[in-house]
């Protein structure tokens, strides 16, 4: 085995690609969650997001819009979600399954055309000053816009949850959503807003995947990584900060262990293809064994303003 | 202070199925404390609804100081100057008290302004309350101040309270009243609902009476008998429970030093619990919320086990004992939640007799339901118990409270227990309907079955009991005579007022 192979710094630069698509996915859904919703759904809209970004970006050679485009179409493809929670009252675990596999198949009818094609580049932006900073600058200041949107996007929800009044008032809707109509707030509208946000982020993480990461189309590419970032919220105890712990992790590890398997490791490549899931939910878990567990108390219960 | 606050004329409101309000017309003035009176059912809660913005009224219209007044949703009706105390309380448990202060107004201050705001109006009004706790943690009357404070902190000219005293102590009761009073004296007008006639006579002005959604009267209640404002409510006479004289028996029922861990985070551990029932005896247990009733309950019914000898039926061992060999021994139980606990909401009522009923009333042959003689079993409750329902094969979440309780201690009764338990056994229960059900445990006393009746309706207790204990945080207090014992001492003994003590932040 010959770790001299592996350079830390670009390791690190590339953990930081890799986690993005999770952490962008998993923002969301923890929003979906705080409102009280379950949307099981992140994969179908994440898969839906990188094929319509994907489409997006090659058709106008512009990833910026592909990001734009993939946003909508997560978005668009939640409103059924919503509309068949919120208002008919279908059960959130079916629908949200339902979800998934509609935008499996969705997923593989427009992006039939775009195989092996390759996505428009996508800049990098090196900030200024620190980018040029030994090793640093390199790690973790010479990234596409989209890693820092992602950091950037984590901070705006934590800051939203704890000191706005709208985040307090989602927070409420998701705890006790009778006490919460009682006061007078709407709570199926901001249920759709929140899931309508969740499946703008699922879209983003998706068009990430297909216009950075790997960067082209294929089908099924995004290999559970939307399972992944629900996990990942459910083992963050619904906080934001240790949602980009397990994302980061996650994607150290998918990273790493790919260089231990190219550097020759004598570890069984199954166990090593197995470690990221392994370790992710190992940590998240510890974290979370002692302190509350902050579920919201409405998590998945239908809302019904008569009862 | 004579002039009106609101008056509400011709309102009504109809539901599919039944007229929950039917052309209701009455005033309350400023700075009085209005009783609205009525069974469950009688459309107490549209009625406020329709006051406070969440329901729409049919028609009939409401006026606020002369200006016509309908608020389209809850803010309008705040903004106006209309506050309302809900009865399941509308909190939030996860969040601290100051969030769920600010989640109840229209425009909250920064987060320091409003703690310092809560602490003054706590310390006005008598009810001190820490601002960054979690709602979660408190107690059910510190609770209810979260609910009050709140309202206060807008300013109303009219407070709704809508059942405010069902889970106080007598103390807090009292520190209650004293608020309330005083913000009348101040010119706050209260619409206060209730079931509870005597606390009505000594706290209201006026009050009006509903009954099956129409107006029955409006009458001043301190010149009117608890008994007179009853039977308006009902609209006829009915029975007094009777307490027969009974000769006690040999002891059944056995506790010693019954102790168990709280079974969730919320719950709460009982403590070297001792006391004996005997037969044609009722032991009544009372005490705040949340002092370990259900965790009781669960033990004694089989559902959480304990040490063989903790509990003893008849000198015999049964602690270890699931609820299906309890049952078979006849120790029987109805817990507090009829939906989910003692009923399941979405089977028949010939299914939910089955579920308790299948092994004393022998409805099972070879290991199958025998489904006719289960149909007479549900039949036989339905009429002994005046359970009014469609039929026996209606889902139990059909039935209003009130029937559905009727059903689910009417079972219990008439499987003939040796030891029966309740809790909360005529909760949300109309009055007449209440007064049969606690006739029926009287009987059942008579007839030689030992009982024990937890309840938080102190009067309920009065009128049934032989001995009394209060329940304080999982221990169980003496068991003292009901006879001779004053409200005070039984206010010490449930644990005294919590008002009285600063609240005390958990580290």
């Amino acid at each position: 085995m010959d770790l001299s192979s592996i350079n830390p710094v670009l390791l690190i630069a590339s953990v930081m690609v890799s986690a993005t698509p999770i952490l962008l996915a998993a923002i969301g859904e923890l929003v979906v969650e705080k409102s009280g919703v379950l949307n099981l759904g992140v994969e179908g809209m994440m898969i839906t997001g990188a094929v319509v970004g994907f489409a997006v970006a090659v058709s106008n050679t512009s990833p910026g819009m592909g990001f734009v485009g993939a946003a909508l179409a997560g978005a668009l493809l939640s409103l059924p979600f919503a509309l068949l929670t919120q208002y008919l009252m279908s059960n959130q675990v079916a629908t949200g399954l339902g979800l998934m596999m509609v935008g499996l198949g969705l997923s593989s009818l427009i992006g039939k055309p775009f195989e092996g094609m390759k996505a428009p580049p996508f800049p990098k932006v090196e900030i200024p000053l620190l980018s040029d900073l030994p090793i640093f600058g390199k790690m973790l200041f010479s990234h596409d816009i989209m890693v820092y949107f992602s950091v950037a996007l984590v901070v705006a929800v934590w800051a939203f949850l704890k000191y706005t009044r709208a985040g307090l008032i989602l927070r409420a809707v998701g705890e006790a959503h009778d006490s919460a109509h009682a006061l007078g707030y709407k709570v199926r509208h901001i249920r759709i807003l929140a899931i309508l946000f969740g499946g703008a982020c699922a879209g983003l993480g998706g068009a990430y995947l297909s216009l950075v990461r790997v960067p082209q189309w294929t089908e099924g590419m995004t290999a559970g990584a939307g399972w992944i970032a629900l996990a990942i919220v459910v083992f963050a105890s619904w906080r934001p900060g240790r949602v980009a712990v397990g994302a980061y992790l996650f994607g150290g590890v998918s990273v790493l262990q790919l260089n231990l398997q190219a550097a020759g490791a004598d570890v069984p490549v199954a166990l090593l293809s197995a470690s990221p899931y392994l370790i992710t939910i190992l940590v998240l878990v510890i974290i979370s064994a002692r302190g509350a567990h902050a579920a919201p108390a409405s998590l998945g219960r239908p809302f019904h303003a008569s009862r | 202070m004579n002039d009106v606050l609101l008056g509400l004329e011709g309102l009504t409101k109809a539901y599919p199925g039944v007229v929950a309000n039917d052309d209701v017309s009455f005033d309350i003035r400023e700075g009085e404390i209005h009783a609205l009176l009525g069974e469950n059912g009688a459309g107490k809660s549209t009625l406020v609804k329709m006051i406070y913005g969440l329901v729409k009224p049919d028609s009939g219209t409401m006026t606020l100081r002369g200006a016509a007044f309908e608020p389209a949703e809850p803010r309008a009706a705040r903004a106006a100057g209309v506050a309302m105390v809900f009865q399941h309380f509308s909190l939030f448990d996860a969040l601290s008290v100051a969030e769920n202060v600010a989640l109840g107004m229209e425009n909250p201050p920064k987060p320091r302004d409003l703690a310092r705001q809560i602490r003054e109006v706590s310390e006005t009004y008598g009810l001190p309350l820490d601002p960054g706790r979690t709602v979660g943690t408190l107690s059910a009357g510190e609770r209810q101040r979260v609910e009050i404070i709140r309202c206060l902190l807008q300013d109303p000219k009219l407070l709704i309270m809508d059942e405010p005293t069902s889970v106080l102590t007598p103390q807090e009761v009292e520190i209650l009243f004293e608020t309330l009073r005083k913000l009348a004296s101040e010119g706050t007008a209260i619409l206060y609902i209730s079931h509870k006639l005597e606390e009505i006579r000594s706290l209201c002005d006026h009050a009006t009476i509903l009954r099956l959604g129409k107006k029955v009267a409006t009458c001043t209640p301190a010149e009117a008998s608890a008994r007179e404002l009853a039977e308006m409510m009902v609209g006829a006479s009915f029975e007094t429970p009777q307490k027969a004289a009974r000769q006690l028996g040999e002891v059944m029922l056995d506790v010693r030093g019954l102790s168990l861990p709280a079974p969730g985070a919320f719950g709460t551990p009982l403590r070297e619990i001792s006391f004996q029932v005997r037969a044609g005896e009722i032991l009544g247990l009372g005490g705040v919320a949340g002092n370990g009733q259900d965790e009781l309950l669960a033990a004694l019914s089989g559902e959480r086990l304990s040490g063989a000898d903790v509990i003893r039926l008849r000198d015999r061992p049964i602690g270890n004992m699931g609820p299906t060999e309890r049952r078979a021994l006849g120790v029987l139980s109805g817990p507090e939640e009829r939906l989910g606990h003692a009923a399941a909401p979405d089977m028949s009522l010939i299914e939910n007799a089955v579920l308790t009923g299948a092994g004393r009333m022998g409805l099972l042959s070879g290991g199958f339901i025998n489904w006719p003689k289960s149909k007479g079993f549900a039949e036989d409750v339905i009429r002994t118990f005046d359970v009014r329902t469609p039929g026996s094969g209606t889902a139990a979440r059909a039935l209003s409270g009130g029937n559905l309780q009727k059903f689910v201690i009417g079972r219990e009764v008439l499987q003939s227990p040796e030891v029966l338990i309740v809790n909360q056994p005529t909760w949300g229960v109309d009055a007449a309907a209440a007064a049969a059900i606690r006739q029926a445990l009287l009987n059942l006393a008579a007839n030689g079955a030992a009982l024990v009746v937890i309840s938080q309706d102190l009067d309920e207790l009065m009128e049934v009991s032989d001995r009394f204990g209060a329940l304080n945080e999982g221990r169980l207090s003496d068991l003292r005579p009901v006879d001779g014992l004053t409200v005070e001492e039984i206010g010490l003994m449930m644990g005294g007022a919590h008002d009285m003590e600063v609240a005390h932040v958990d580290a």
